[in-house]
């Protein structure tokens, strides 16, 4: 019988991501529920090390592949690795964060290992036969559906990064490190990298900055706003408008197709508050928003709203924050 | 070459209305799009087609309504077009639809299947690597670009992650979801959609395709919308109207009393 919820643990260039541990620490209040351990699958090359870290972290046991084959993200060896590991052990759940890496693997598995898959989750309940419920934003966040799974096996699902809460760091923590062998079938590996190029180095990880001073359409010039985010100890982040427009990299984008953000502060300047922006920053604990138009949809979630030139409020802040 | 481009009518808007007792999309009354990441596909599909030569096939699942996304898309320059129509699709999540599709690609033939990344209305971005899954064929999702490399007979495409890009190389059959960032679709003038009238949009129904009954539809989907809501915002609000000076100023203060500065 299907048993245990499990995680998939993204790591990027050996380093764990956010996601991976805010999953373990879902996976953990659900498994409570139900008495049953919380696994995380890792995969990457060189990353044995880590595994630690995913116990520090919630997990019970953690599956290794520490393979050449799995050093850049490529679908099949990832999808090849995590089907038989799951087909061994039979989870009952495998959470994945919904970033670009988890929304291209997840839905491969789910047709491979036939089983259902819900995207994008905000939300994860558990009742005691073990049986998920997932509540999603669907239409452009107009809309929360709760999604069930009852009759296949892994219940999977995507997961919103910047959503639920990681647990506090136990090193005392005691857990299983199991090293998998995978028997691959290389035949099927038919896309090759050529090459890969970091980018959005100025933006900084926007889901872990404190603070976030957002522009939109109404800053025609971001550069005061990437010296108040400097001054602020805090990071640059956009609207779609300016990523479409090429002015911010994608990385920087708060919202549905972007990231979810929850900072201590939001600052966001010439944003007219498209719901689709407000899926991925209403949870910030604190919202400031300047905008010439008082009729904007932004200042109904902001805590302080202020109708004004963006450009001139941001020239004002630099210079009493001198 | 022979592209088979996937694509979704959607509801012009993401304001949408729910029946509350069959939990189903009340689309009456709503204008419907192509959705924009698949008309981005069919572009991508026509500028190969246009420099290396190839067939631009289109197709859609849907009511019969769906008809007006094909012919957009025959007017836009698509070769041939097919309608996925019957009552046995109805109701399919993402792994369903995808196994109907899939047996249609099958049918039809391809080297080359677009998707686009995602649908506005559903919003998983999972019917696409379902899909390739059922084909057995490799994907790339976040296509930014696409080129073909006809020396080597590969395409090359370029990769988007949030903090990063991959350039890749895929020899053979395989399909690609598209971005709508890739490039702006082509016009056309209501003229071009009049001429296709004369095209046939073929009718592709439960009938014609090699697919398990047990495996599509409602009875077929192993996700099940258990319920849905809308949302409600609750905040204390204040909106001022202040000099820039002054706004710098509040802002400050508040900052600093919440310990932030
Ligand atoms: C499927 C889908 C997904 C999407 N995903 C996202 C997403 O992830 N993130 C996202 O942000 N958007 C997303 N969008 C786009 C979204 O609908 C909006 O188009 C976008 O958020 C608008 O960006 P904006 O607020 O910067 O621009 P606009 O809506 O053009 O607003 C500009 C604002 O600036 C104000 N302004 C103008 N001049 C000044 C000035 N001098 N000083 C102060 N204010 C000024 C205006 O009053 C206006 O309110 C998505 C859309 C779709 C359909
Ligand atoms: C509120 C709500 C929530 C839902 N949540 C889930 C869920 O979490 N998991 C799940 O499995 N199902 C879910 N569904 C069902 C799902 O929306 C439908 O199966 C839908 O037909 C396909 O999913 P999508 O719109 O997300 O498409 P996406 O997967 O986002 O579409 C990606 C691409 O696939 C192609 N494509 C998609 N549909 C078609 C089509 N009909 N014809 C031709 N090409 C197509 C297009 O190229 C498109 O750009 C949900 C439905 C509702 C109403």
């Amino acid at each position: 019988m299907a048993k245990n919820i499990w995680v998939f643990c993204e790591q990027r260039d050996g380093e764990i991501q956010n996601v991976a541990l805010e999953l373990l620490g879902v996976a953990r209040e659900l498994a409570e529920k139900t008495g049953e351990k919380v696994g995380a699958i890792l995969l990457g090359h060189n990353i044995k090390g880590k595994a630690a870290d995913l116990i520090a972290y919630g997990a019970d046991e953690v599956h290794v592949v520490d393979d050449e084959r799995l050093g850049m993200f490529v679908t099949e060896p990832y999808a090849q690795a995590v089907t038989q590991i799951a087909k061994e052990h039979t989870p009952s759940v495998i959470l994945f964060g919904a970033t670009s890496i988890g929304r291209d693997l997840a839905p491969r598995l789910s047709a491979r290992l036939k089983t259902g898959l819900t995207a994008d989750c905000t939300k994860l309940e558990m009742d005691e036969e073990g049986n998920l419920f997932m509540t999603r934003p669907a239409f452009g966040g107009n809309l929360f559906a709760t999604i069930i799974c009852p009759d296949h096996r892994p219940q999977m699902s995507t997961v919103r990064p910047g959503v639920m809460k990681k647990l506090d760091r136990d090193d005392f923590r005691k857990g299983e490190v199991v090293e998998e062998n995978i028997a691959w079938d290389e035949s099927k590996f038919s896309v090759t990298v050529l090459e890969e190029v970091a980018e959005c180095q100025t933006c900084g990880q926007i889901e872990n900055a404190k603070l976030l001073v957002s522009c939109g359409r109404g800053v025609k010039d971001v550069a005061p706003a990437r010296e108040l985010a400097l001054k602020l100890g805090g990071s640059v982040a956009s609207s779609r408008a300016l990523v479409d427009a090429g002015v911010m990299d994608h990385g920087c984008q708060v919202g549905q197709t972007g990231k979810t953000v929850r900072p201590q502060a939001y600052l966001a300047f010439g944003i007219s508050g498209a719901i689709q922006h407000l899926a991925g920053m209403e949870e910030s604990e604190f919202i400031v928003a300047v905008n010439t138009d008082k009729n904007a949809p932004i200042f109904k979630v902001a805590n302080l709203g202020i109708v004004a030139d963006a450009a001139a409020v941001l020239k004002n802040l630099n210079k009493i924050l001198q | 070459m022979k592209i088979i481009v996937c694509i979704k009518q959607v509801p012009n808007t993401t304001e949408i209305k729910i029946d509350p007792i069959t939990n189903t999309l009340k689309r009456d009354g709503v204008p419907s799009i192509i959705n924009p990441d698949d008309k981005t596909a069919i572009e991508a599909a026509l500028q190969l087609k246009e420099k290396y030569g190839a067939t631009v096939t289109v197709i859609t699942m849907g009511p019969t309504q769906a008809e007006k996304a094909l012919r957009e898309a025959l007017a836009m320059g698509a070769d041939e077009a097919f309608l996925l129509t019957d009552r046995a699709f109805a109701g399919s999540d993402t792994l369903a639809t995808s196994t109907i599709i899939a047996a249609a690609i099958k049918k039809l033939g391809a080297d080359i299947v677009f998707c686009g990344r995602q649908a506005i209305d559903g919003d998983t971005a999972q019917v696409g690597p379902q899909i390739s899954e059922h084909l057995g064929i490799p994907q790339i999702t976040y296509a930014a670009a696409i080129d073909y490399d006809a020396e080597r007979g590969a395409l090359i495409v370029k990769r988007q992650f949030e903090d990063r890009y991959q350039t890749l190389e895929v020899k053979g059959q395989c399909l690609i979801t598209i971005l709508s960032t890739l490039d702006k679709p082509r016009y056309m003038n209501v003229w071009d959609i009049v001429g296709q009238d004369e095209k046939e949009i073929g009718i592709i129904t439960f009938n014609d395709i090699e697919v398990d009954p047990e495996t599509i539809g409602l009875k077929g989907s192993p996700t099940k919308v258990k319920s849905t809501a809308t949302k409600q915002f609750d905040k204390t609000i204040e909106t001022l109207e202040l000099d820039p000076e002054t706004a710098a100023k509040t802002i400050v203060d508040a900052l600093k009393s919440r310990h932030l500065i």
